[in-house]
C-alpha cells in the first residue's frame, strides 16, 4: 500500500494504492490545522483499510514542506508529482494547466519538458476567485453560474486581488451586470494565467486541466479553452493528481501507520512567533480609553426642526453606502450605514422611503452626495449638489474639533488623509494602489476565520502578545497570518496583529511618514475601520497620541454631504418626493460608443424621472457636454504631430517602427532619417487591449512595466505588415539635454529590443534591426549608423547617411520645439483667462491612450489646461537635486516640478503618473514630491496599469482641485 | 558630479577617530576588505546584523518600491544607528555606487533621504566608487589601497569557490568553514605587514591556498550541481537571499556562486565597449584597457591555481563569458549586471552546473531583461538547462521561495 497526502494551501487530498489501484480518495479544506487534518485523515485510512499495519508514505504540496521535513517523510515537489500522475493516466497529454489555492502552474509535456509556476504573485488563483466572490456575495459556484449568462466581458486585472477589487468595484457602481462581471473575472484569471506563465511557448495540443478551480468551474475551463483556442479535457479524479504522483513516487517510505499517524498527531512546529506589545494592558487602561472617547459623541436621534427643515447627505462609498439626515441645528435625526452589495440604488431608495415615512412632516432644503457613486445617485435622485470626498469629510471632522489639523480616514478598501493648514487642505494623501491598510483587509481576514469583522477585531483587544505581522501586501499576509497559526499563535493574537498592521500600513506605506508622532495635534480619525477599539488603540499607540474619534466615525461622508448641504442650500431642494420615489425605476443597458475609436462601453442607467446617467467613458463625447479647456490639451496635439509622420514609401525597401516606449519621441528621427535615406516607413497600429492581448504569451517577465509588455504586440502587428526590416534599436543612452549629471534611458527602455528578439519566436523569419545606437554623439552617428546598416542593406555611402542624420537631427528639434511653444501658449492663454493649469508629467509613451486611459482628458473635463513635461523643462535652468539624475526623461520630471514650485502661480500643478512596476519612478517619485513640497505645492501622483480605474482618478483630481480652491 | 548642496564630507579628521559603518554585501569579500581600511588606519565596523527589524527599517525609511537591496542595506545601516552601540557624532557611512544606468547609482542618495528624515543628515556618507561621483578628503582611494583592494576581492574570490567545491563532500563537517576563516585571518596579518597584495604574492597565495582545500578529506557522492546567478547583493547576501546557499546545501547540492573579479572586469570593459559601439576619447580607452589588463591578470592567476587540482572546477575567464554571451545578447546592455548575468548562467551550465537560481529583487528592472528575459535564448543553445527565476523583496515568503527551488530541483533529478 502506498499513500500519498498532498497538503496544498487550503486543502487536503489523499490517495492511498493497493499496487496500481487506488483504493481511498478524501479531499477536504484543512484551515491551516495542518498537522491535526493531516493525522486525521490518516487515521481514517487505518480505519477504512482495516489491517494495514505499514505502508508506504510521501508528502506533496507547498504546505506540506515543513511537515515533511522535520519529521523526516519523503517530500514531493507537487508540479512533479502532477507530471507522475499525468504519464500514467493521460499518456496524450501535451500541456497540463493547473490551478490551485495559491498557485498555478503549466506543464509543457511532449517536446523538452518544461514546468512553470507562478512567481511571488498570487492573482489568477483559487484564492482571486474566492475573494471576487466574496466581493460580489456569492459562492464560487454561483459565480461559475452565473459567469454562464453573460453577455460582454470587462478588462479586469487579476494581477493583484487589490487591483482586481477596485476595478470590479468601479464596474458595479457604474451599474455593470453582475453576470458579465462574473465572466470577466474568469477571463482575467485565464489571462493572466497565460500572460505569467507561456513566456512565449504556445499552449496547444491535449490539453489537461487539474486542480480545484478547474475542475469546480466548467465556465473557467470554457474560458480557457475560447482563448487559448483549445479543448481541453478535465478528466475524472482531477483533484487527486499531486496526491496520486505522491503516492506512486519513487521516493516514497515506507512507514509505521500507527506511529506516524501518532507523531503527525503530536507534531507542532517548533517555531515561535515575532509579538508585540499587548494593546491593553488591563481592564482599567480599556475603561479609561472608552470614557476618554466618549466625549466625541453626537446624538444620532435628533428631532426635526418645527417646519420640518432638514438636510440629507449620501456617501455611497467603495463598498458601504451610508447616508444621513439633519435638522437645521445640524443635528442627526436618522442614518444608516449599509454594505453597498454592489448596487447602492435601492439602497438609497430605501433610505428615502424610510425617512418619508418616518417624518411624514419633513421638508427637505438641500441634499449632496459624496463618494465613489456620486454622479450616480446625484443624477438618480434629484440631489442638489455632489461634493468630493474630501471637503466632505473635511467638513465633518470641523464639527467635532475645531481646530483639526490632520484627519485620516480608513475606509473599506480606500484611505485619506488630509494636511489641513490655516483652514483649508493642505495636502493629500490617498492610498494608490494598495489596500493593504484598509478596512476590507481586517474583513477578508475575519472572514476567512468565520467571523463578522467587528468580532474579530474585538477578540484581539485584550490578546497578551499580539502577532508582529510588519506592513505588507493582503494578498502576502495570507501566507504570514498561516505562518502565525502554524506558530502557534491564538485567535485573539492574530487579530490583534491585523489590527496593529492596518495602522502600519496606513502610516507607513499610504502617508509614509517617518515620524508617527509629527502628523498634527489636532487629528480627527474616521472611517468604519477606526470604530474598532483595537484599531483605534493601535494607532494612538504608533502615533503616540490621543485622537478625536466621532462616536459617528463610519457616517462622516454622509454627515459632511448634509452639512455642506445645508450651508449651501438654495431654500429648495430637487429630491425625489415621495411620489416620485413610489414610481422610482431603474433600468441598465449596456452600449458600445462609437464617437471615436476609443469604442468605450458604456454603462447606461437609466431612471424612471427620465434622468440618466452614463459610465464607463473616456471622454464627454457621449455626455454631450463639453469642457472649454478641451481643447487645451497639449497631449491632443503631440498625438497630431505624430500622426503628421505618416506612412512613407521609398526604394530601399520598407522599414516599420514598433510605436511604444522611446519610439513615442524618437518617432518624428528616425522617420525622417529613413525617408531621406529613401526607405519608405511605416508604424504600428495604435495600441489597444486587443493588441496587447496579441502579443501577452511572448512576455518572459510578467511583473515589467505594461508600456513594455504592449511592445510585444506591436511587434506582432508590424509583421503582419510584412516590411523589409523591423527597426527598433537599444539605447543604453538618449540624447542629452544637459539638466542632469547624466543621460541614460532606464533599462526597460534601453534594452527591451533584446527582449523581443530572444521570446518573440515568429521574429526569427524577420529581419529585426536591434543594433546598439547612440544618438547622443551626433558626431559619430552617422559612421556608426552606416556599419549598422551595411549588415542589413546593400552598403549606402556614409556621406549619405550623415545628410540624413543631419535632417533628422534638425526634424527631432523642430518637434521638440514645437511641443515647447504650444507649450509656452497654452501656458499664456490659462493666465489670461484665469483657468488652472495641469502638467501631466510622465514619460513620452504616456502619450498613448492604452496606457493613460484618457487621463489627459479628464484632466481637460475638469476645466484645466493641460501641458506635459517637456513642454515646459527647458524654461528651468539645471539644478541640484538629492538623486543623482542621471535619466533624460526623468531630468524632465524634476525641471517640471521645478517649474511649478517656481512658478508661485496656485493655479499651476504638477500631476505624475507612474507606471506600476516601474522602478525607476519610486526614485523619481520622492524627488518630485520633495521638489514641490519644497516650493509649498501639493504632489499628485496616478499609477497607472494595464487596467481603467478611472473614478478613484476623477476623485484624486477633484479633490486636487477642491483643495486649491478651483473647479468646484 | 552631483555635488548637492550641503553634502557632508568625510574629513581628514574624521579619518582620527569616526567608526565607519559599513553593510555587508558579500561575507567573505567584504571581510577581507574591511581589514584592508582597518590597514589603512580606518575604523570599519561591517555589520553582521539580520532579522525583521531591519526590513522595517528599511521599509520606514525607502519608497517601499525601491529595489530590495537599497531597502536591507539601509534598513541595517539605520538599525545600527538607532542601536545605541554608536556615539552619532562620530559616525560615517559608506555604500557603494556604480554609477550605471539603474537605480544602484542612487542608493547613496537614498542613503542621505532616510538620515535627513530622521535628522541625522550630519553623518557624513562616504560614496564607495571607480567612476569619480563624489569625493572625501578622508576616504581616498588611492593606489596602494585599490592595489590591496583587488587583491581582498580575489582572495574572496577564492576562497568562496574552493569552500563551495570542498564543502559538500567534506568527511569532517566544518572543515571548509574553519579553513575560510584560518585563511581571512592569516591574510589580514599579511596585509597588516604590507604583504600578500603584489602579483607575485598573490599568485604564491593562491596556490597555498588552493593546495590546503585540495587536502581536506573528502568523500565525492553524487551531488546535484547548482549555479546562482542574480542581481550582485540578492546573489551574495544571505540577508537578502533567506540564506539560499545553506538551503542548497542542506537540499544535498554542490553551489557554484561567479566571484565578483569577472564583474569588475565587466564594468571596465564596459566603458571600452561604449567607445567601440558610440565613439569617444582615446585618452579614456587607454586608461580603461590597462585597467582591464590589470584585473585579468589576478583573474588569471586564479583560474591557473585551481586548474593545477583535477578534482576543482575552474572558473571560465572573462573572456570567454564574453564570447558565450555574444551568441544571445549584445554587449551594449550594461546595466545593472548586463549581459554579464547571461553569460554566467551560459558559463555555469558549460561547467556542469545545468541548474540556475537566477536571484533578483522583485522588479528589479534590468534582471527583466538579462535574467528572466535572456533564458528562453540561453536554453536554445542549452536544451538541458534548467533555470528558475526567484524574486526577493520584503514580502515575498520563503516557503514560496523554497518551493520554487524544490521544483527546480526535483526536474534536475530526473
Amino acid at each position: 500500500m502506498k499513500i500519498g497526502l498532498d497538503v496544498g494551501s487550503t486543502t487536503l487530498k489523499c490517495v492511498v494504492y493497493d499496487g496500481d489501484e487506488p483504493v481511498f480518495k478524501r479531499y477536504e479544506r484543512h484551515y491551516s490545522q495542518i498537522a491535526e487534518k493531516a493525522s486525521a485523515m490518516l487515521r481514517l485510512i487505518g480505519e477504512q483499510l482495516p489491517g494495514l499495519r505499514r505502508a508506504g508514505l510521501c508528502v506533496s504540496g507547498s504546505a506540506g514542506m515543513g511537515l515533511a521535513e522535520d519529521l523526516g517523510i519523503p517530500f514531493v515537489q507537487e508540479v512533479y508529482a502532477t507530471r507522475t500522475a499525468v504519464v500514467k493516466y493521460m499518456p496524450g497529454a501535451d500541456v497540463v494547466i493547473e490551478l490551485g489555492g495559491e498557485d498555478a502552474k503549466i506543464l509543457f509535456l511532449s517536446g523538452s519538458m518544461e514546468v512553470r509556476m507562478n512567481g511571488s504573485c498570487a492573482g489568477g488563483t483559487g484564492a482571486f476567485i474566492d475573494q471576487m466572490a466574496t466581493l460580489l456575495d456569492i459562492t464560487p459556484g454561483e459565480l461559475d453560474e452565473i459567469a454562464g449568462k453573460a453577455e460582454r466581458t470587462y478588462s479586469i486585472a487579476s494581477r493583484c486581488g487589490v487591483f482586481a477589487k477596485s476595478d470590479i468595484q468601479a464596474l458595479l457602481n457604474q451599474g455593470a451586470q453582475k453576470d458579465d462581471i462574473a465572466a470577466s473575472i474568469l477571463t482575467a484569471v485565464v489571462n493572466q494565467t497565460v500572460a505569467g506563465l507561456a513566456q512565449g511557448r504556445e499552449i496547444e495540443g491535449n490539453i489537461v486541466y487539474l486542480g480545484g478551480p478547474l475542475t469546480f468551474l466548467p465556465q473557467l475551463r470554457k474560458a480557457f479553452d475560447e482563448i487559448l483556442g483549445v479543448r481541453g479535457i478535465c478528466p475524472e479524479d482531477s483533484l487527486y493528481y499531486v496526491a496520486a504522483g505522491a503516492a506512486l513516487s519513487d521516493d516514497s517510505e515506507e512507514f509505521d501507520l500507527a506511529e506516524i499517524t501518532g507523531r503527525i498527531g503530536n507534531y507542532s512546529s517548533s517555531h515561535s512567533y515575532q509579538s508585540s506589545e499587548a494593546l491593553f494592558a488591563d481592564e482599567d487602561e480599556y475603561k479609561e480609553f472608552v470614557e476618554r472617547h466618549k466625549k466625541d459623541s453626537v446624538p444620532t436621534d435628533g428631532k426635526l426642526s418645527e417646519d420640518g427643515t432638514a438636510y440629507v447627505g449620501i456617501d455611497a462609498g467603495s463598498t458601504t453606502v451610508k447616508a444621513v439626515a439633519i435638522n437645521s441645528a445640524g443635528d442627526i435625526v436618522c442614518s444608516r450605514y449599509l454594505p453597498n452589495n454592489g448596487n447602492p440604488v435601492p439602497l438609497v431608495r430605501d433610505f428615502l422611503r424610510d425617512l418619508y415615512r418616518d417624518f411624514p412632516d419633513i421638508h427637505i432644503k438641500g441634499a449632496a452626495s459624496t463618494g465613489y457613486g456620486e454622479e450616480m445617485i446625484k443624477n438618480a435622485f434629484g440631489l442638489d449638489l455632489g461634493v468630493v470626498e474630501t471637503i466632505a469629510h473635511f467638513t465633518a471632522a470641523k464639527k467635532f474639533q475645531p481646530e483639526v489639523d490632520f484627519i485620516i480616514d480608513i475606509g473599506g478598501q480606500d484611505i485619506k488623509c488630509f494636511r489641513i493648514k490655516d483652514g483649508v487642505i493642505d495636502n493629500i494623501f490617498l492610498n494608490e494602489a494598495c489596500s493593504s491598510g484598509c478596512g476590507s483587509f481586517l474583513q477578508t481576514f475575519a472572514g476567512a476565520l468565520g467571523y463578522e469583522m467587528n468580532d474579530f477585531a474585538r477578540e484581539g483587544l485584550f490578546a497578551g502578545s499580539p502577532v508582529d505581522l510588519g506592513s505588507r501586501c493582503t494578498v502576502f499576509m495570507n501566507s504570514s497570518v498561516k505562518q502565525a497559526q502554524k506558530d502557534g499563535a491564538t485567535l485573539g493574537n492574530i487579530s490583534a496583529g491585523l489590527s496593529m498592521s492596518v495602522v502600519k500600513n496606513a502610516l507607513y506605506k499610504v502617508i509614509r511618514v517617518t515620524d508617527a508622532k509629527s502628523l498634527g495635534r489636532h487629528i480627527v480619525v474616521q472611517g468604519g475601520t477606526f470604530l474598532n477599539d483595537a484599531v483605534l488603540r493601535a494607532f494612538e499607540r504608533e502615533i503616540g497620541q490621543g485622537v478625536t474619534r466621532p462616536s459617528v466615525a463610519g457616517l462622516m461622508g454622509a454627515f459632511g454631504a448634509a452639512l455642506y448641504a445645508l450651508e449651501r442650500s438654495k431654500g429648495e431642494s430637487s429630491i425625489l418626493s415621495p411620489n416620485e420615489l413610489e414610481s422610482f425605476g431603474h433600468e441598465v443597458k449596456a452600449v458600445t460608443c462609437s464617437g471615436c475609436q476609443n469604442h468605450c462601453r458604456l454603462t447606461v442607467n437609466t431612471f424612471a424621472n427620465g434622468a440618466r446617467y452614463i459610465a464607463g467613458n473616456r471622454c464627454d463625447k457621449p455626455l454631450q457636454k463639453h469642457s472649454p479647456t478641451a481643447k487645451y490639451n497639449l497631449y491632443d496635439y503631440k498625438k497630431q504631430l505624430l500622426a503628421g509622420y505618416g506612412p512613407a514609401k521609398g526604394g530601399r525597401g520598407t522599414i516599420a517602427i514598433p510605436m511604444g516606449l522611446n519610439m513615442f519621441e524618437l518617432y518624428p528621427f528616425w522617420h525622417t532619417f529613413f525617408t531621406k535615406l529613401n526607405f519608405g516607413v511605416i508604424a504600428s497600429p495604435q495600441s489597444d487591449r486587443q493588441l496587447y492581448f496579441r502579443g501577452q504569451h511572448t512576455i518572459p517577465s510578467d511583473t515589467v512595466c505594461y508600456p513594455a509588455k504592449l511592445m510585444h504586440g506591436h511587434i506582432e502587428a508590424l509583421m503582419d505588415m510584412k516590411p523589409d526590416a523591423i527597426f527598433y534599436p537599444c539605447m543604453s543612452y538618449n540624447v542629452d539635454e544637459h539638466k542632469g549629471d547624466n543621460h541614460y534611458n532606464c533599462p526597460v527602455v534601453a534594452y527591451y529590443p533584446e527582449v523581443l528578439d530572444a521570446n518573440v519566436t515568429a521574429l526569427e523569419d524577420h529581419r529585426f534591426i536591434y543594433d546598439y545606437v547612440g544618438l547622443h554623439r551626433p558626431k559619430d552617428f552617422p559612421k556608426k549608423m552606416t556599419a549598422i546598416l551595411a549588415k542589413y542593406f546593400p552598403p549606402i555611402p556614409e556621406r549619405e547617411v550623415k545628410e540624413a542624420a543631419a535632417a533628422a537631427y534638425g526634424e527631432y528639434e523642430r518637434y521638440m520645439s514645437r511641443i515647447r511653444e504650444k507649450g509656452r501658449e497654452y501656458l499664456s492663454y490659462a493666465r489670461e483667462n484665469n483657468l488652472p493649469v495641469v502638467i501631466l508629467s510622465g514619460r513620452p509613451y504616456h502619450l498613448d491612450p492604452e496606457i493613460n486611459h484618457g487621463i489627459d482628458k479628464l484632466i481637460c473635463e475638469c476645466g484645466a489646461v493641460l501641458v506635459t513635461e517637456d513642454s515646459v523643462s527647458d524654461q528651468v535652468e539645471k539644478f541640484p537635486t538629492t538623486v543623482l539624475n542621471q535619466w533624460t526623461y526623468h531630468s524632465r520630471l524634476y525641471a517640471a516640478a521645478r517649474f511649478v514650485a517656481e512658478s508661485k502661480d496656485p493655479r499651476v500643478n504638477l500631476v505624475q503618473m507612474v507606471s506600476f512596476g516601474c522602478g525607476v519612478d519610486a526614485i523619481t517619485g520622492d524627488e518630485v514630491r520633495s521638489i514641490l513640497e519644497e516650493g509649498g505645492r501639493i504632489y499628485t501622483q496616478i499609477k497607472i496599469d494595464e487596467i481603467t480605474n478611472l473614478g478613484a482618478v476623477r476623485i484624486r483630481l477633484r479633490s486636487l482641485f477642491a483643495a486649491l480652491g478651483l473647479g468646484e | 558630479m552631483t555635488e548637492n548642496t550641503g553634502r557632508v564630507e568625510f574629513t581628514r579628521e574624521m579619518k582620527k577617530d569616526y567608526t565607519i559603518i559599513t553593510p555587508n554585501m558579500a561575507p567573505i569579500h567584504f571581510e577581507l576588505i574591511k581589514d584592508v581600511l582597518i590597514s589603512f588606519g580606518y575604523k570599519i565596523d561591517l555589520l553582521t546584523t539580520t532579522g525583521r527589524e531591519i526590513v522595517d527599517e528599511g521599509l520606514k525609511y525607502v519608497h517601499n518600491d525601491t529595489c530590495y537591496p537599497a531597502l536591507l542595506s539601509i534598513g541595517q545601516m539605520m538599525h545600527a544607528l538607532h542601536s545605541g552601540r554608536y556615539d552619532l557624532h562620530k559616525v560615517a557611512l559608506v555604500m557603494t555606487q556604480t554609477g550605471g544606468g539603474c537605480r544602484a547609482s542612487n542608493y547613496i542618495h537614498l542613503l542621505r533621504k532616510a538620515l535627513k528624515k530622521d535628522g541625522l543628515e550630519y553623518i557624513p556618507v562616504i560614496s564607495l566608487n571607480l567612476s569619480g561621483l563624489e569625493s572625501n578628503s578622508g576616504f581616498k582611494i588611492t593606489l596602494p589601497l585599490l592595489r590591496r583592494a583587488i587583491a581582498a576581492l580575489t582572495y574572496g574570490d577564492l576562497l568562496m569557490l574552493l569552500k563551495n567545491q570542498v564543502k559538500p563532500y567534506e568527511l569532517n563537517y566544518g572543515e571548509s568553514d574553519r579553513l575560510v576563516s584560518e585563511w581571512i585571518k592569516k591574510l589580514t596579518e599579511l596585509f597588516e605587514e604590507n604583504k600578500a597584495f603584489t602579483q607575485r604574492e598573490v599568485r604564491a597565495y593562491f596556490d597555498r591556498i588552493t593546495e590546503s582545500f585540495a587536502n581536506i578529506k573528502v568523500e565525492r557522492t553524487e551531488k546535484t550541481r547548482v549555479g546562482v546567478v542574480g542581481e550582485i547583493y540578492v546573489k551574495y547576501s544571505a540577508l537578502a537571499n533567506n540564506g539560499l546557499e545553506d538551503f542548497l546545501f542542506n537540499q544535498g547540492c554542490e553551489v557554484m556562486v561567479p566571484g565578483i573579479v569577472g564583474f569588475m572586469i565587466f564594468k571596465v570593459d564596459n566603458r571600452l565597449e561604449d567607445i567601440e559601439l558610440y565613439g569617444g576619447s582615446s585618452a579614456k580607452k587607454q586608461l580603461c584597457t590597462m585597467l582591464k589588463w590589470y584585473f585579468t591578470k589576478f583573474e588569471r592567476d586564479l583560474i591557473e591555481s585551481v586548474k593545477k587540482y583535477p578534482q576543482f572546477i575552474a572558473p571560465s575567464p572573462y573572456s570567454h563569458l564574453k564570447e558565450l554571451a555574444g551568441q544571445v545578447i549584445g554587449y551594449g546592455c550594461k546595466m545593472g549586471e548586463g549581459w554579464l548575468l547571461t553569460a554566467e548562467m551560459m558559463e555555469l551550465i558549460e561547467s556542469g552546473f545545468e541548474n540556475v537560481v537566477c536571484t533578483q529583487p522583485f522588479g528589479c528592472l534590468p534582471n527583466h531583461i538579462v535574467g528572466k528575459g535572456m533564458i528562453r535564448k540561453v536554453k536554445k543553445v542549452y536544451p538541458k538547462a534548467n533555470i528558475v527565476p526567484i524574486d526577493y523583496d520584503p514580502s515575498a515568503t520563503r516557503v514560496n521561495q523554497e518551493n520554487r527551488i524544490k521544483l527546480m530541483l526535483a526536474v534536475a533529478n530526473t
